[in-house]
């Protein structure tokens, strides 16, 4: 119902990017400009080549209006630094961002107007009280103080922090904080929201809260887009989700479609005594396994449509190979998987 | 321009500023006038300076304590916003040119060291009199330069705040504040530098020499000053040299 809403009023805004690159290079921001009072790192003399960080590596993608979507990756994939770029606040190397109709980079005070972020440190006002966090929020973007009094009063019920609404958020605990941050996030009613890992260092029932909301301002026809490396939570929340990495988008789909991706759908890690590419090639030969993968030293992942029966097969295998079984841990099918299963690498490394 | 979200930011300011009024006034006043009362009232008491010293002491002081709240009012929210507590970044993402955001600071720390300015003069005139012989002939010039130095400490502030470190903040006020302050002709005319023609020269790099003397000269003018168009013409420069400094800095700091 959403998506159709984007060609009537072009009042629920989606999310595309074109071939985002952004590449760092390890001079820090405030070197960069020149002359002034710097008292930064050493610049270095004469021409040596920087060293360069490439953060995103050509991020292509599609939001719909009213979707929520979910970057997944470990830290350092990129997630952040694409928030940055779709939120003005970092300058893509090339390629392009679009907010709704809005070119990012070109209509940042339109853009600004439909966005709504939360960002993944806690960046709340020090110097006042959580509700003045939010009335002045309301002012920044034009709301009537009748209507920023109204709004900060239901956000703060509806986070729970009405009781601490007239105290200075220096003393909050992280958990009260990352709530008000959201609660800011939503004060001017945005179109687009985005959260960074939100629910990094929450509680489990404070997470629940969380998804929650979400889902209920999703339910009022806005796009969020969400930034996590907790599969659970990109599991229960997203419509769809990317999975980034090094810069990439390396997969694409709901949380179903990429499940259903990986070969098989289980996965078993096993730990041998020893190496033995004999024992590998058997174990191929296993029915219902679809990938056979060693990995450091003794590891294999064993990618399989069946799990704990393939166990006593493997072991009779191994046994008959002269190779010790040491360890077995069964997944079954999840987002885990996928990302091992195109990256080599577990998500929690 | 969205003059709604500048007005805000404004009153976000305005009301920080107000609950730290007490610790405010402190960190403002205390040292300067301490300073007035031990080179103004004792050491003139005690016939160690001219009587004269009183008035030519006062433009000085005046000086100091607009570019310290300047400085201070914009720099020191700016490196930890930056750097520490990042809260800036909610008044980044609001829907305004960022730029107009650093000239929202500049506007505000002006507005603080123009009170700053302006609270000094009686309270250093009741530590000092009698004696202080204050002689305004032309109060929209003296307004005009009043104004210029409260601008040219905030866009200080800008620039200071966007470049500094905050593991740097002790050093620009040992390395940068002190040094100006010290060879900024606030306790002293410029003229007093005669016999050392090089500081004469070399001390013209410094802004503060400008403040110090175009106070001097709309506000004390039986004294001698630098002529009002040099003050003038140097307050104006360095105003501009330090915005469009800050500014550039700002991005640096607001956009990766």
């Amino acid at each position: 119902m959403c998506r159709h809403a984007e060609g009537n009023s072009g009042m629920v805004a989606g999310i595309r990017t074109r071939d985002l690159r952004k590449v760092y290079t390890s001079a820090p921001p405030v070197a960069a400009g020149t002359g002034g009072f710097s008292f930064g790192a050493p610049k270095a003399k004469g021409k040596q080549p920087k060293p360069e960080i490439v953060a995103l590596d050509g991020i292509s993608l599609e939001i719909l209006p009213g979707e929520i979507f979910c970057l997944l990756g470990p830290n350092g994939a990129g997630k952040s630094t694409t928030v940055g770029v779709l939120t003005t606040r970092v300058r893509p190397t090339s390629g392009q961002a679009f907010i709704g109709e809005h070119d990012v980079w070109r209509e940042q005070v339109a853009v600004k107007r439909l966005i709504g972020v939360v960002a993944q440190r806690p960046n709340l006002d020090f110097s006042l009280t959580a509700r003045e966090i939010l009335a002045f929020h309301g002012a920044y973007f034009g709301l009537s103080s009748h209507e920023r009094a109204k709004r900060a009063e239901a956000l703060l019920e509806r986070f729970k922090l009405t009781d601490r609404a007239d105290q200075m958020v220096r003393g909050f605990s992280g958990g009260m904080m990352q709530r008000l941050s959201i609660a800011r996030a939503m004060m001017h009613d945005p179109q687009v929201l985005f959260l960074d890992e939100p629910s990094a260092g929450l509680d489990p029932q404070t997470r629940l809260l969380l998804w929650e909301i979400v889902r209920e301002y999703n339910q009022s026809g806005k796009t969020i887009l969400l930034t996590t490396h907790n599969m659970e939570e990109a599991d229960a929340l997203c419509k769809r989700l990317a999975i980034i990495d090094h810069g990439r988008v390396i997969a694409l789909g709901t949380p179903q479609e990429l499940k259903a991706s990986v070969p098989g759908g289980f996965l078993l890690r096993l730990r041998f005594g020893r190496h033995s590419p004999d024992l590998l090639q058997r174990l191929q030969g296993l029915a219902g396994v679809r990938e056979v993968r060693a990995t450091d030293g003794e590891g294999t992942d064993l990618y399989a449509d069946r799990s704990g029966s393939l166990v006593a097969e493997v072991a009779n295998l191994a046994s008959a190979a002269g190779v010790e079984l040491c360890d077995v841990h069964i997944s079954e099918p999840s987002l885990e998987n996928l990302f091992l299963h195109h990256t080599g690498r577990s998500l929690r490394e | 321009m969205n003059w709604k979200a500048f007005l805000a930011m404004l009153a976000r300011d305005a009301h920080v500023a107000r609950r730290n009024f007490v610790p405010l006034i402190f960190q403002t006043f205390l040292q300067p006038l301490m300073f007035v009362f031990i080179f103004g009232r004792v050491m003139v008491g005690s016939g160690y300076m001219p009587p004269t010293y009183k008035s030519l002491l006062l433009p000085g002081i005046m000086a100091i304590c607009m570019v310290g709240t300047g400085i201070w009012a914009v720099a020191m929210p700016l490196i930890a916003e930056f750097q520490f507590t990042r809260e800036i970044e909610d008044r980044l993402l609001a829907p305004m040119e960022i730029s107009w955001l650093a000239i929202e600071k500049v506007v505000a720390g002006t507005l603080q060291a123009l009170a700053a300015g302006l609270m000094v003069i009686p309270a250093a005139w009741l530590l000092l009199r009698p004696g202080v012989e204050l002689n305004v002939p032309h109060p929209l010039l003296f307004a005009g330069v009043a104004v210029l130095v409260a601008l040219f400490s905030a866009t200080g502030g800008l620039a200071l705040g966007c470049s500094m470190q905050q593991t740097h903040i002790g050093l620009m006020f040992s390395l940068i504040v002190a040094p100006m302050i010290f060879f900024g002709c606030t306790y002293y005319p410029w003229s007093a530098l005669e016999k050392f023609p090089v500081l004469q020269k070399a001390v013209l790099v410094n802004p503060l020499v400008y403040a110090s003397e175009g106070l001097r000269g709309t506000m004390v003018p039986q004294f001698p000053h630098l002529p009002l168009s040099a003050a003038l013409a140097g307050l104006l420069f360095f105003n501009a040299l330090l915005l469009v400094t800050g500014l550039r800095k700002f991005h640096g700091k607001a956009v990766t």
